[in-house]
């Protein structure tokens, strides 16, 4: 049975609770790269006035510090409504997170927002007041503090995809922390933050040189646009080549522990030993792929050996496929004999009536359980704990329900990587032309700086895409799937506050854009 | 001369600075009605807490699991 994306948009409450997570995130994330990015560039550049004393570079760093406020306040908050959802549409994921997620976004409320915002009045308010070191370092802490806000949910998120440092209670119904370090530091989440930190200072760097382009196009702020471009250029190259690097990383995190994601993003239907990465091939953007049948899609170029070193750090390691992981009987990334699908949903069944059986009996339960009604407790228990693992394959009835939509999976993981490789060559050219030609001559090159700026935000979404379409459809990887972590709800309420969202957001989004416009085409106040 | 303490340079820092906002006041304006927006009328009306509203108070985990079990089969 094949997916039709176009025919198959219907109006079940979860595919509404998940089209207005994606457009609430997909917007959230429209505002802080720019503020992790600028936070760096204008950190840099106020460095620069701190060492040189060149009132210049004070000027300039204001005129960023400006343009990252404008961004700061416009984004601020739009986070919380994703609390909201959690809250409304997803009560029994949202339950049965239980604690991991409660830690992470508390001590980012508390400790990362208000380092923020205390720094953040300094920085504005502080030229005056405080001391040229002082005023510095609030600068820098306000870039710690946002990026300290992203580790943490970052962190959560990281966990959704792998579930750690936890144990289900079958009593409160919720996975408990059972070690932070786990939650905190699981190579996943440190992966996603790195890459998504070096990301969002790309597109810190796009935006700076953007604007700065566009002042030499209308040739004006010279000084402003040139000095920006050298640090800008910099920081963009840098911050390319560590994405690079974090993202492959990135790869080898995810081939072993959501191979299913990986062969989504890859379009891989049989997997081999020393499996090619696909450059492109045609995959039906509109169509789940028959990938039962086997083979690989028409127009497929590869590089052959890419994906099993990417995959497995050996040129010859074996990179399961789709039909591979239904089908089970291979070695996995743990060295272990991979299970079947058909295996993995006997021992999720087991896990959810060990778990009925088990809350059946506490309910009869009158007073202290006698020891034979503890012995019966602690064996459904125990029943629940070795099979927790396949928990929410328990739910799974077919296996096409285990395999995300591979076309957008597939294009969005090449948008993100083609970008990311074409962001490398402009900044590596641009500081080639900043150093050895006039690049105030270049047309050419200010136009491509002015529309790669959104290309980087087409890049970056392109990277959650992968990230959140590649796990379906487990809300928890292999724990919870969408349909059972939703509410109860109809879907007619969701749809309302979708549309609500879609409006809102344009608003805010446009308001900002035409703030950012007046401000950019106000210019920088130069010092007398 | 007195050096000024602690608590009144900081206190100056928060009044001085909003009392010369120019661009500051709108943005302070945009985050004001964005906050409203989200917690006086969204949060109210259109995203109360579910188990809370569904489950008898104490009896969150027992609606959670009945959920859970049940949905196994559908």
């Amino acid at each position: 049975m094949t997916q039709n994306i176009l025919m198959s948009i219907d109006a079940s409450m979860v595919d509404w609770a998940r089209a207005q997570f994606a457009i609430t995130a997909i917007y959230h994330w429209l505002f802080v790269p720019l503020t992790l990015g600028l936070a760096l560039i204008m950190g840099i550049i106020e460095t620069i006035y701190y060492r040189t004393g060149n009132v210049f570079w004070k000027d300039a760093a204001k005129f960023w510090q400006k343009l990252f406020g404008i961004n700061f306040a416009m984004g601020v908050a739009t986070g919380i409504i994703l609390e909201f959802e959690f809250g409304t549409n997803w009560s029994n994921y949202s339950w049965f997170v239980g604690d991991i997620f409660g830690a992470p976004l508390a001590i980012e409320g508390i400790v990362a927002f208000f380092m923020e915002s205390t720094f953040v009045a300094v920085m504005f308010f502080g030229w005056k007041k405080v001391s040229k070191g002082f005023h510095l370092a609030a600068t820098w802490l306000t870039g710690l503090g946002a990026t300290f806000s992203a580790w943490w949910i970052l962190v959560a998120n990281s966990w959704m995809q792998y579930p750690v440092g936890c144990e289900f209670n079958p009593d409160t119904m919720r996975n408990e922390m059972t070690s932070f370090a786990d939650v905190a530091f699981s190579p996943f989440a440190v992966d996603k933050f790195c890459h998504t930190v070096t990301s969002a200072w790309i597109i810190g760097a796009l935006f700076t040189v953007a604007v700065s382009a566009w002042y030499l196009l209308k040739n004006r702020e010279r000084q402003l646009a040139l000095q920006s471009i050298k640090v800008a250029a910099i920081v963009g190259l840098v911050s390319s080549l560590l994405a690079a690097v974090t993202g492959d990383h990135s790869a080898y995190t995810v081939a072993k522990v959501q191979p299913m994601k990986l062969a989504a993003m890859e379009a891989l239907y049989d997997g081999s030993e020393g499996q090619s990465l696909t450059a492109i091939a045609w995959v039906n953007p509109f169509e789940q792929p028959q990938y039962e049948e086997g083979g690989e899609p028409p127009l497929h170029i590869g590089i052959p050996h890419m994906l099993a070193f990417m995959a497995t750090h050996d040129f010859n390691g074996f990179v399961p496929g789709v039909n591979d992981i239904i089908r089970g009987g291979y070695v996995n990334a743990q060295g272990e004999m991979e299970p079947s699908l058909g295996e993995k949903m006997r021992k999720g069944r087991v896990a959810i009536e060990a778990l009925g059986e088990y809350r059946k009996l506490k309910a009869e339960l009158k007073g202290e359980p006698t020891a034979r009604q503890k012995a019966a407790l602690d064996e459904k228990a125990s029943v629940i704990g070795d099979n927790m693992k396949y928990f929410g394959y328990g739910y799974i009835k077919d296996a096409e329900q285990t395999v995300p939509f591979i076309p957008l999976c597939f294009y969005t993981f090449r948008i993100m990587v083609g970008l990311g490789c074409l962001f490398i060559l402009f900044f590596a050219v641009t500081l080639f032309f900043f150093y050895k030609k006039d690049i105030t001559k270049i047309k050419w090159w200010k136009w491509t700086a002015i529309i790669l700026l959104p290309l980087g935000y087409i890049a970056s979404e392109s990277g959650w895409l992968v990230a959140e379409f590649g796990r379906q459809p487990w809300t928890i990887q292999d724990m919870l799937p969408t349909w059972i972590g939703v509410s109860n709800l109809s879907s007619n309420a969701v749809m309302l506050t979708f549309f609500i969202f879609l409006v809102l957001f344009t608003i805010l989004l446009a308001v900002e854009i035409s703030i950012l416009c007046k401000q950019i085409k106000k210019g920088p106040e130069y010092s007398k | 001369m007195r050096k000024k303490g602690f608590i009144y340079r900081v206190f100056d820092l928060y009044y001085d600075g909003f009392k010369h906002m120019t661009l500051g006041r709108t943005l302070w304006a945009v985050i004001l009605v964005k906050l409203f927006i989200m917690f006086v009328i969204l949060k109210l009306f259109f995203f109360p807490n579910f188990i809370k509203q569904n489950a008898p108070e104490g009896q969150e985990a027992e609606f959670v699991g009945q959920q859970l079990v049940d949905r196994s089969g559908e």
